[in-house]
């Protein structure tokens, strides 16, 4: 073989329509999880708050869960969703997104200060009015945590699903791997490291924006 | 559970290179090279970082760069430069995978000992190294052993991605069912590694009683 370069450009020119279509194909396989986990475990960290006896079994089926090899959740999938399509891909990452953030929300409600929570029901704060007002927000910092490792993995772990035939950038491994050609597999690392750092920016811009209070904290 | 029944009960899968005790142990020395190498990057790093709490950022960050990562693509790419035949190319992206948690939890715990006890113990007249070696790590060990354990399942989980590039593990029962179409190949082979996942969890939940001291252990379940 001769010598080949990493990086050959005029590949990645011929080929980007194609890496777009698988771009935009990854982007939804991750973030749909990650939202859908989080809906998923906003409600189901709370209970766990509200109801200790809960928390344990959750924490539980979720630490089995995520114990699961991707992969194989894939392929159990496989007969039940198809071959090949998203849901095979977004059904175990969503799994996975939960075992991150049901934690992280019970985390960070339970760090909320006994003496905060009392000065609230001292103002006549109804239940959800002292969740919304006081509780969620100074939670914020500890769930958007857990939400930024969730986003991170969930955008490196879609490329797994290749293997399964639908791992958006994922395929470019695949494709490498097969004509033994680095340059898809470089790209295919490069953009998903990119759309991480993307999205875990985009989580801590969020969290400055959440917690302003925060902010000042820290200046003083 | 009739492709269980198949896959276990089937003689031939019990012996030769390609029987299960064979990678079972391939499995297992990938997955503890890889935990291995990465405890002695991330511990020593984490333990430093905490103490001093010098460079925290730069662990952070690039701990969530690693986490970024892709293996299946760090695992080709590697390969290909390399070439197959020894088992390097699989510990790159396993270590890549198991050093940030270990990191972040190492580091997490250590600055988050109450600064109090930090206090009272150069109080005491210990020196920092005794007081990392005495007070520290010994009540932020419940942090480091939950980072060793996620990182050790996550290994021991995504080392079947390495059967891919024709190595051997657990994974081989599950990309070459893939391949043949052997659906209960594939099944056994993830039985297979989620039992040994589980077995993991629980060999960290006795590592637990036996490292945590009484005195932290005590302190976390009144909180």
């Amino acid at each position: 073989m001769t010598e080949e370069p990493l990086v050959r450009w005029d590949w990645i020119g011929r080929n980007w329509p194609t890496i777009q279509g698988l771009l935009e194909d990854h982007v939804v396989m991750a973030l749909v999880p990650i939202v859908l986990g989080l809906l998923i475990a906003l409600p189901l960290g709370l209970a766990g708050v509200r109801w200790r006896w809960l928390y344990q079994p959750t924490v539980g089926v979720m630490n089995v869960i995520y114990s699961l090899p991707s992969l194989a959740v894939f392929i159990v999938l496989i007969p039940i969703t198809g071959l090949a399509t998203r849901t095979t891909v977004m059904v175990p990452l969503t799994f996975y997104a939960m075992a991150v953030l049901i934690p992280a929300v019970v985390d960070g409600l339970t760090s909320v200060p006994d003496h905060v929570r009392q000065s609230a029901v001292a103002m006549g704060f109804t239940p959800l009015r002292r969740l919304l007002q006081v509780e969620l927000p100074i939670a914020v910092p500890v769930v958007l945590a857990g939400l930024r490792v969730a986003a991170v993995s969930s955008i490196s772990l879609v490329s797994v699903g290749a293997l399964v035939g639908r791992g958006g950038l994922g395929y470019l491994f695949i494709d490498g791997w097969q004509r033994q050609f680095y340059t898809p597999i470089v790209v295919g690392i490069v953009l998903i490291v990119v759309l991480a750092a993307v999205a875990d920016l985009l989580l801590v811009l969020a969290q400055r924006l959440l917690t302003p209070w925060s902010r000042a904290r820290r200046a003083a | 559970m009739n492709w269980l029944i198949e896959f276990f009960g089937n003689p031939d899968n019990w012996s030769g290179p390609d029987g299960i005790p064979t990678r079972l142990l391939e499995h297992l020395e990938f997955s503890g090279l890889s935990l291995l190498l990465a405890m002695l990057i991330a511990l020593p790093l984490g333990l430093w970082i905490g103490h001093t709490g010098k460079g925290a950022l730069f662990a952070i960050l690039s701990a969530n760069a690693a986490r970024a990562l892709p293996t299946l693509g760090l695992l080709v790419l590697i390969v290909l430069l390399m070439g197959v035949g020894t088992i390097v190319p699989v510990l790159i992206p396993l270590v890549a995978l198991a050093v940030p948690p270990i990191l972040v939890n190492t580091y997490e715990g250590i600055r988050g000992v109450d600064p109090d006890l930090r206090d009272a113990a150069y109080g005491m007249g210990l020196r920092g190294g005794q007081v990392l070696g005495k007070v520290l790590v010994p009540t932020a060990m419940p942090l480091i052993l939950l980072g060793l354990r996620v990182a050790a399942i996550q290994v021991v989980s995504t080392a079947t991605v390495a059967a891919y590039v024709g190595l051997g593990g657990l994974g081989r029962f599950i990309v070459d069912g893939l391949a043949t179409k052997d659906f209960p190949s594939t099944i056994g082979g993830a039985v297979l590694v989620a039992l040994l996942a589980l077995v993991v969890q629980l060999g960290f939940g006795l590592v637990q009683r036996v490292l945590v001291s009484p005195g932290v252990s005590q302190r976390l379940s009144i909180r």
